[in-house]
């Protein structure tokens, strides 16, 4: 191993790191180690004139590995790769030590901070020592995308998608398309008739030459991987009338990119039983009295309620039902409705029981405004219990801003119910490889650089099934996750990854333990020759399989028991 | 007192004064407890005066506020946690001091004497003493030992438990007061010596199982002792499982409409809702009607939190008087309360409103026993003689 030339590449990160660490000693400790030809300090590797550096001296020093001792691999690994490979090497011949999130962001006593990362630094020396060449697979990307769910997140990425040019196929659960918003009457800030814009969208995706809807339908199983995943999908019969075998057509879809666009579940109110929801008729959700306004019938059988009381964050912001967070939409859903039965019920009084209002967005706090305005009371006490008063019922709370416990009779409550995970979400984030945050929403890869993407490359979140959203945002939010989808499909083929698993025949025993773990379903055993062989393209790279093979016949490229444990050694060293 | 220690302790920064603490207490209607203004306080100001606060003693620690809040503060906890500090300065009620003072002396709050703790046994068959070993261990509880309203409900389980098969023992005039309402009026110190002393107690019976008849030894030893592997039950809950497994059948009709009021130590602190209602249900004959405030919603009696033995700053209006007419309007001839505070607030709220002729208060325990045609009786002799303590509020 004597003959590599390593080069290392200390980043200041601004002051990020320059701060805790000493980089100039670091440098310094760097250029002894064994195998180091040279080692610099410079205040941003990633910029242009930092990869150039690397490219110059890769050329001139005639390096042949890079160590590059700076932020996360996750955030640059990539640019680095890039560097390398533009210089002629190999780009699997990089390193990277983090000595940023993992050391100067973490520690505030600088000697020691420099010390550790003297140790991140040694240990990704010693494992660069024993890189190897990779070499890089390029995959033909499939040009389509699978839109699970037709909510209006889902119309809006079908739609973005077909008029690119590419074909969309959206699968939706129900029969119909457009999701919640079908239930809806108008929207805020601007009181429009929801149907009529709802309607449009759907026919234009409808009528979209690019697109296939598959109604009834659902994802069964998800393979491959970005640029080639194979999706089945069942559909329930058609128009075939009661008792009729409900799993009649399935159907394979070879696409390049898969988008969620699976939308929430709204909260059952029956959760918080004090409010006796399911128990008293004049107790109802907002999105039945959504309904109710769709229909023009409020459902009060003539006799117009005379007090009408609205009940913010019921299900939400509350940690005993298991939702910590606020569900974005119910404070202005509660104003948009309240203005319209103020329109409608002009002798009545209405009341939004509230502990905080939350209006943002455009438009939105001035639509607030105008709600009061027109005669809309808001009062900060959050409704404790509802109890039966007579033919009424009676709200139970306390007046936070007088300090004074009330109970008041009213002939109508509304709970602003909120926003959940949809009920298949576990099951669907098996099936896909999906992360959850822990409200229950898909997890996108990074909560402001990266917020349709996931952990697994090709397949993106769109809408609620993110988090919860109104229209406006989640459509922006579709668009964008339409976007990121085509990016594959714009370049006609995607790098596979080639740190992936592979078997050495002459000593493997077939005794299939690595086809059982492998949560892929990479390896397999071939029958002729009696040994296991991997997938490349089905291997992620987990590691899984090589643990558990008996007779080390599997190791994961560019994670090989050597270079692991060389790196581990300096260390401890 | 500093504000500061209390408001990390209690992590009262996570609250947002909602007041779904506040506008769900039972107290905060008729007195002057405001839990969530009192969180605010203890924010926003970095000195409190306890003293000035004397609604504290209010609280019937029935913990509608803890179950409401969204942010999981606990209210009621940071009342004892107060009540605490006036226990430490030694400034509390005269009734307060008194009934602690009889748990330390006689180990019961009314501070009669220890040796006649056994006397709910009445002409009742003598129960076997635990201390010799047993399966179930019955917790009798200091109401039901000595008050001779109550002793009917420790004599009838205990037929019931000997009929049933099972080998149950208590530990007699050793057994002492659990500490529920003790902890909860802040003696901290003292609870922490009872659970010791009793802990050691039981454990040392051996019994795998323990039943109580009140809820609120129930709570405290089912969720403030470590009592390892002992699986404690309150009595309603070991009655639903012998009707379950057939091990308990009730023969006789027991033609009444009851209704149902659910003790806040079962519901609110427990989640203790059906099985009673299952021990009702399974009584032939008997018509199970439900108040519109039950289960989470069930009004506290105002028996709780050691207002047995505080009478609070409001005492002339009642929860229980509204409580027994909402009874009423169920058109119930019967009120059935599974605990003895609830047996005996709401007896008396019927007394007061004049209802005896509609509504009688009677334990699940007594219902059970007229179902198995039981032989109980009210008459044990002359009533007991309280050697120290305060009369009972009701
Ligand atoms: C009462 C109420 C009033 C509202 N009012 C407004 C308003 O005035 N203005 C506003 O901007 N927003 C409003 N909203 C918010 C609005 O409803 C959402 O922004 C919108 O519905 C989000 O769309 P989505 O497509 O992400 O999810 P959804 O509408 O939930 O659609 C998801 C779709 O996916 C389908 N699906 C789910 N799982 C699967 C699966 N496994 N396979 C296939 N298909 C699946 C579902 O059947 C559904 O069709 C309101 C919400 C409520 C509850
Ligand atoms: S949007 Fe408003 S009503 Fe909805 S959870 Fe958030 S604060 Fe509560
Ligand atoms: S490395 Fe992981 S994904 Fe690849 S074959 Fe092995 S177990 Fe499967
Ligand atoms: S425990 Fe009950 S009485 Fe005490 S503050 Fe809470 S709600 Fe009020
Ligand atoms: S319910 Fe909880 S969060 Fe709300 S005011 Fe009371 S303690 Fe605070």
């Amino acid at each position: 191993m004597s003959l590599s030339r390593v080069g290392v590449y200390v980043c200041h990160c601004g002051t990020n790191i320059a701060a805790n660490v000493d980089v100039a000693r670091l440098a310094e400790f760097a250029r002894s180690l064994p195998g180091a030809v040279l080692a610099r300090d410079y205040p941003y590797m990633c910029s242009d004139r930092g990869q150039a550096l690397i490219r110059e001296d890769v050329s001139e020093q005639a390096l042949d590995r890079v160590v590059v001792a700076a932020c996360s691999p996750r955030m640059h690994e990539p640019t680095f790769r890039d560097a390398v490979r533009q210089a002629g090497l190999n780009p699997y011949m990089v390193e990277m030590a983090n000595i940023r999130e993992q050391c100067a962001w973490v520690h505030d006593d600088r000697a020691r901070a420099t010390e550790k990362a003297t140790r991140l630094v040694a240990s990704a020396v010693a494992r660069a020592v024993l890189l190897e060449p990779l070499e890089e697979r390029q995959v033909d990307v499939e040009p389509g995308v699978v839109v699970i769910g037709g909510g209006i997140a889902g119309l809006a990425a079908t739609l973005t998608v077909a008029e690119a040019g590419y074909s969309a196929y959206l699968v939706e659960r129900s029969g119909s398309l457009g999701g919640r918003v079908r239930e809806l009457d108008r929207t805020y800030p601007t009181l429009d008739k929801v149907q009529v814009v709802l309607r449009e969208l759907v026919s234009r995706v409808a009528a979209h030459p690019n697109v296939t809807i598959l109604l009834r339908s659902s994802v069964t199983s998800v393979d491959g991987c970005v640029g080639d995943f194979t999706v089945e999908v069942k559909t329930r019969g058609a128009n075939l009338g009661e008792g009729v075998d409900a799993s009649r057509d399935s159907q394979t879809l070879v696409v390049g990119s898969v988008i969620v666009a699976t939308g929430f579940d709204p909260f059952d109110p029956r959760r918080k039983p004090e409010l006796g929801y399911g128990q008293y008729p004049s107790v109802i959700t907002t999105l039945e009295l959504e309904q109710r306004l769709a229909a023009g019938d409020l459902g009060d059988n003539g006799a117009a309620p005379r007090r009408v009381a609205f009940l913010q964050c019921v299900g939400s912001r509350d940690v005993q039902v298991g939702n910590p967070y606020c569900s974005r939409v119910c404070c202005m859903v509660v104003a948009k409705q309240a203005r319209q039965l103020r329109g409608l019920m002009p002798d009545a009084e209405i009341t939004v029981y509230y502990s905080d209002v939350r209006t943002f967005g455009k438009g939105a706090e001035e639509f607030y405004d105008e709600t009061r305005a027109q005669g809309v009371l808001y009062r900060r006490a959050s409704v404790s219990e509802i109890v039966r008063s007579q033919n009424r019922v009676r709200l139970v709370g306390e007046d936070t801003l007088l300090s004074r416990a009330i109970g008041v009779e009213v002939d109508l409550v509304v709970l602003a119910t909120g926003m959940e995970a949809g009920a298949d979400s576990a099951s669907l984030s098996a099936m896909l490889r999906l992360q959850r945050s822990p409200d229950g929403f898909f997890l996108e890869a990074h909560p402001k650089l990266r917020p349709v993407d996931t952990a697994t490359a090709g397949v993106y979140l769109a809408g609620c099934c993110q988090g919860p959203k109104g229209i406006a945002d989640t459509i922006a939010h579709a668009k964008a996750a339409a976007s990121s989808a085509l990016i594959p499909l714009l370049r006609g083929s995607v790098q596979a990854d080639a740190a992936t698993a592979i078997v050495n025949p002459a000593l493997c025993a077939n005794c299939g333990l690595c086809v059982e773990e492998c949560p892929y379903g990479a390896p397999a055993l071939d029958p002729f020759r009696g040994v296991a062989t991997v997938n490349a393209l089905l291997c992620q790279g987990c590691g899984a399989c090589a643990v558990v093979c008996p007779a080390k016949a599997i190791s994961l490229q560019h994670a090989t028991a050597c270079q692991v444990l060389a790196q581990v050694d300096a260390l401890m060293a | 007192m500093r504000t500061q220690p209390l408001v990390e302790q209690m992590e009262l920064m996570g609250c947002i004064q909602c007041g779904r603490c506040t506008g769900g207490c039972p107290l905060a209607r008729k007195t002057a407890l405001n839990i969530r203004s009192l969180i605010y306080d203890m924010l926003v100001a970095p000195e409190m005066d306890v003293h000035a606060h004397q609604e504290l003693w209010d609280c019937t620690c029935c913990f509608t506020c803890v179950e409401r809040c969204p942010k999981d503060v606990r209210p009621a906890e940071l009342i004892i946690a107060l009540r605490g500090e006036m226990v430490e300065s030694g400034r509390i009620p005269e009734t307060v001091g008194a009934a602690l003072m009889g748990v330390f002396r006689q180990g019961n709050p009314s501070g009669i004497a220890r040796e006649d703790r056994s006397a709910w046994v009445g002409d009742g068959p003598q129960p076997k003493a635990a201390q010799e070993g047993c399966e179930l261990l019955y917790f009798v509880g200091c109401s039901p030992s000595y008050d001779p309203r109550l002793q009917t409900v420790p004599r009838t389980l205990a037929r019931v438990f000997s009929q049933a098969g099972t080998d149950f023992g208590t530990l007699g005039t050793e057994e002492n007061c659990c500490g529920s309402e003790v902890q909860r009026m802040g003696e901290a110190g003292l609870f922490e010596m009872l659970v010791e002393e009793n802990g050691e107690l039981i454990r040392r019976t051996g019994a795998s199982r323990l039943v109580t008849t009140s809820p609120h030894c129930y709570t405290a030893l089912k969720n403030e002792y470590a009592l390892g592997k002992v699986e404690v039950l309150h009595y309603t809950q070991l009655l639903a499982d012998l009707l379950a497994h057939g091990q308990l059948a009730f023969d006789r009709e027991v033609p009444r409409i009851v209704t149902y009021h659910d003790p806040c130590f079962l519901g609110k602190h427990n989640q203790i809702y059906e099985e009673p209602r299952a021990v009702l249900n399974a009584i032939p004959g008997l018509q199970l009607v439900e108040m519109d405030r039950n289960r989470e919603r069930s009004l506290c009696c105002e028996g709780g939190g050691g207002r047995m033995w505080a009478e609070g700053t409001n005492p002339e209006e009642r929860l229980s008087a509204q409580r027994v007419e909402e009874a009423a309007a169920t058109g119930a001839d019967v009120l059935a309360v599974a605990c003895p505070f609830c047996l005996l607030t709401l007896e008396d709220a019927v007394k007061v409103a004049g209802l005896e002729d509609q509504l009688r208060v009677m334990d699940v325990a007594e219902l059970v026993a007229d179902a198995l045609d039981l032989p109980v009786t009210n008459q044990i002799g002359a009533p007991l003689a309280r050697s120290t303590g305060p009369e009972r509020e009701c």
